[in-house]
């Protein structure tokens, strides 16, 4: 559904966007992952044509941005980073205008209008001006916006900044719903937003791409072997002894204490899945087992290391090129 | 078509939703109710003076000694009113960040320009029909020939277009709406007395202002004289305006 291949963008001196590629399927959601400053708003807009690629190529629907662009845009949504509205207009009148442009034919339009504003949840601000709307509902009438035409891809520029928590999550339950008809790319720099909506993520930095990949994948990858925590209430005794005995596991390390309930991370060989033997090992000495849970990579930590291992690598590079300059 | 006309639309709705159409519009009929009473105050005067004298036989035309210099001070106006207009049509667009929803909408670069230059020249067209009040009421006291009137009607609003499609390029240089108004205000300034330097700088230089003055092309539309050669000069002007500012708005994608 989407394409883009080796997109390069520069401004004047500085480049903001460096051989990106990555494809997305229809239906799929696609996280686009990176701090800020990154790249992203800026591989979103070539993706909208918005602006043109100093080199490379972006498919999307099927058709090139760069020469069918009317085409594309057809088919594509784009919410910006703050919502396009005209604060003069009312949201009726804004969402009846954007239609009109976006070639929603004026049969149906009415009823569109209608069905997107119920689906955003925004019918009740229907004639209240868009520039006395609060931040939540400007979000909202932009997210409307951008689907009023029904498009295929959805470009969505981090849709839920700014939002309070009851509103990010129904924020991401419509973008879920969203998914099934429309293919999206959603921006952000909240890790577990990540997590939580999307089927696939990039993680930009810097203008290159350092990742492309599920996110359960990017946690399995980085993670070199299957750590479990462990909370053992053994009455005083040590039970690393035993835990260490249990097939498969490789290393045992007490993590904390908390009176006579101790916890332990177990390492074990990666592919394994040791919880049964080492429940069934704890009960059958008679010690109360409080909690065995999977410890995990979160994907803060993931991008972490993915980020700064790009750093130091840089840094290391660094006195290379400074004896040339010299 | 359809999308001209929707974005023409959007732009007039806006101009009335703020507080600019009702400004643009308030000014223009001041000055121009004080430049009727003037110009009528004079007209008066003379042909009561030609009465006494003994000139009966020779009426005064009123076409010629008042709707003729009442539309020439209509140029006076436009020069304090259009940049009003024009300057916010791009750099407000750019400024509040509307102008990505325009630039992502599948919309030609052309068809955007097109539609915010139909949307200002309505506005343009509207603050034109407070004028024919005036004309209206020389119609009900006196005889003047329809003619003549219509021509320089048709120049006024040629006129109209050639600065509004100039405003229009220059607030899309901007995201600043003082500073695109500013420098409306000086370039038609500019080329409203671009002829005085004409007459001390030999014939070359006098004929080039001449031509270049977008205001002495109106004379012989309010004189009643349609010269096609006028018409093309401000239907080119207008074209290559409009031509600039959908380049501007071009390059404005490409620097990012």
């Amino acid at each position: 559904m989407i394409e883009v291949q080796h997109l390069t963008k520069r401004y004047g001196r500085v480049t903001a966007v460096e051989d990106v590629s990555f494809r997305v399927e229809r239906g799929e959601i696609l996280g686009f992952l990176g701090p800020n400053g990154a790249g992203k708003t800026t591989t979103m807009r070539i993706l909208t044509g918005y602006m043109p690629a100093t080199e490379g190529k972006a498919i999307v629907a099927g058709f090139d941005v760069f020469d069918q662009p009317v085409e594309a845009k057809r088919r594509t949504g784009y919410l910006p980073e703050t919502p396009p509205l005209y604060p003069d207009m009312t949201v009726l009148e804004y969402l009846s205008f954007v239609a009109k442009i976006k070639g929603v034919p004026s049969a149906g339009r009415a009823d569109r209008i209608r069905a997107v504003m119920d689906r955003t949840r925004i019918t009740d601000m229907a004639h209240r001006q868009c520039g006395k709307l609060s931040k939540g509902y400007r979000q909202r009438v932009g997210l409307a916006q951008a689907i009023i035409h029904n498009p295929d891809v959805l470009i969505l520029d981090e849709p839920t900044a700014g939002l309070d928590p009851k509103q990010i999550i129904e924020t991401r339950q419509l973008i879920k719903q969203l998914a099934g008809d429309h293919t999206i790319i959603l921006s952000t720099h909240i890790l577990p937003e990540v997590s939580q909506t999307c089927q696939r993520v990039v993680i930009i930095n810097k203008g290159k791409v350092v990742a492309v990949d599920t996110p359960d994948n990017l946690t399995a990858r980085l993670r070199g072997s299957e750590t479990m925590y462990v909370q053992v209430d053994a009455a005083g005794a040590d039970a690393s002894g035993s835990l260490r005995h249990v097939p498969g596991v490789t290393r045992v390390v007490e993590s904390d204490r908390r009176g006579a309930a101790i916890g332990y991370e177990v390492e074990s060989e990666r592919g394994q899945d040791v919880r049964r033997e080492l429940a069934r090992s704890i009960v059958s000495s008679g010690w109360g087992l409080l909690e065995l849970r999977p410890m995990r990579m979160s994907l803060e930590e993931i991008f972490l290391s993915l980020t700064t291992e790009e750093a130091q690598q840089a840094t290391a590079a660094e006195p290379v090129g400074e004896a040339a300059n010299a | 078509m359809r999308n001209i006309l929707a974005i023409a639309h959007k732009e007039l709705k806006s101009y009335f939703s703020g507080p600019i159409a009702y400004i643009a519009i308030g000014i223009w009929a001041l000055l121009y109710g004080y430049f009727f009473i003037a110009i009528l105050q004079y007209f008066v005067r003379t042909s009561m003076q030609m009465g006494q004298f003994g000139a009966q036989q020779q009426a005064v035309n009123v076409n010629q000694m008042l709707i003729r210099p009442l539309l020439q001070n209509v140029t006076i106006m436009i020069l304090f009113t259009l940049p009003m207009v024009t300057m916010r049509t791009y750099s407000e667009e750019k400024r509040s960040g509307t102008i990505e929803l325009l630039l992502t909408s599948p919309l030609t670069d052309f068809e955007i320009v097109m539609g915010k230059f139909l949307g200002a020249m309505a506005l343009y067209g509207i603050m034109l029909l407070v004028t024919c009040i005036h004309i209206g009421l020389l119609f009900i006291y006196g005889s003047p020939e329809w003619r003549p009137i219509v021509t320089a009607y048709l120049g006024v609003l040629l006129l109209g277009g050639c600065f509004v499609s100039l405003g229009l390029f220059i607030s899309s240089l901007t995201k600043n709406q003082i500073v695109a108004g500013m420098i409306t205000f000086a370039v038609f300034l500019l080329f409203w007395i671009i002829t005085w330097i004409g007459s001390f700088s030999g014939p070359t230089v006098d004929k080039l202002t001449q031509y270049l003055s977008i205001i002495d092309h109106l004379d012989d539309f309010t004189k009643g004289v349609i010269d096609t050669s006028h018409v093309i000069y401000y239907l080119s002007f207008i074209t290559f305006g409009l031509f600039l500012t959908v380049k501007s708005v071009d390059t404005e994608r490409w620097r990012g």
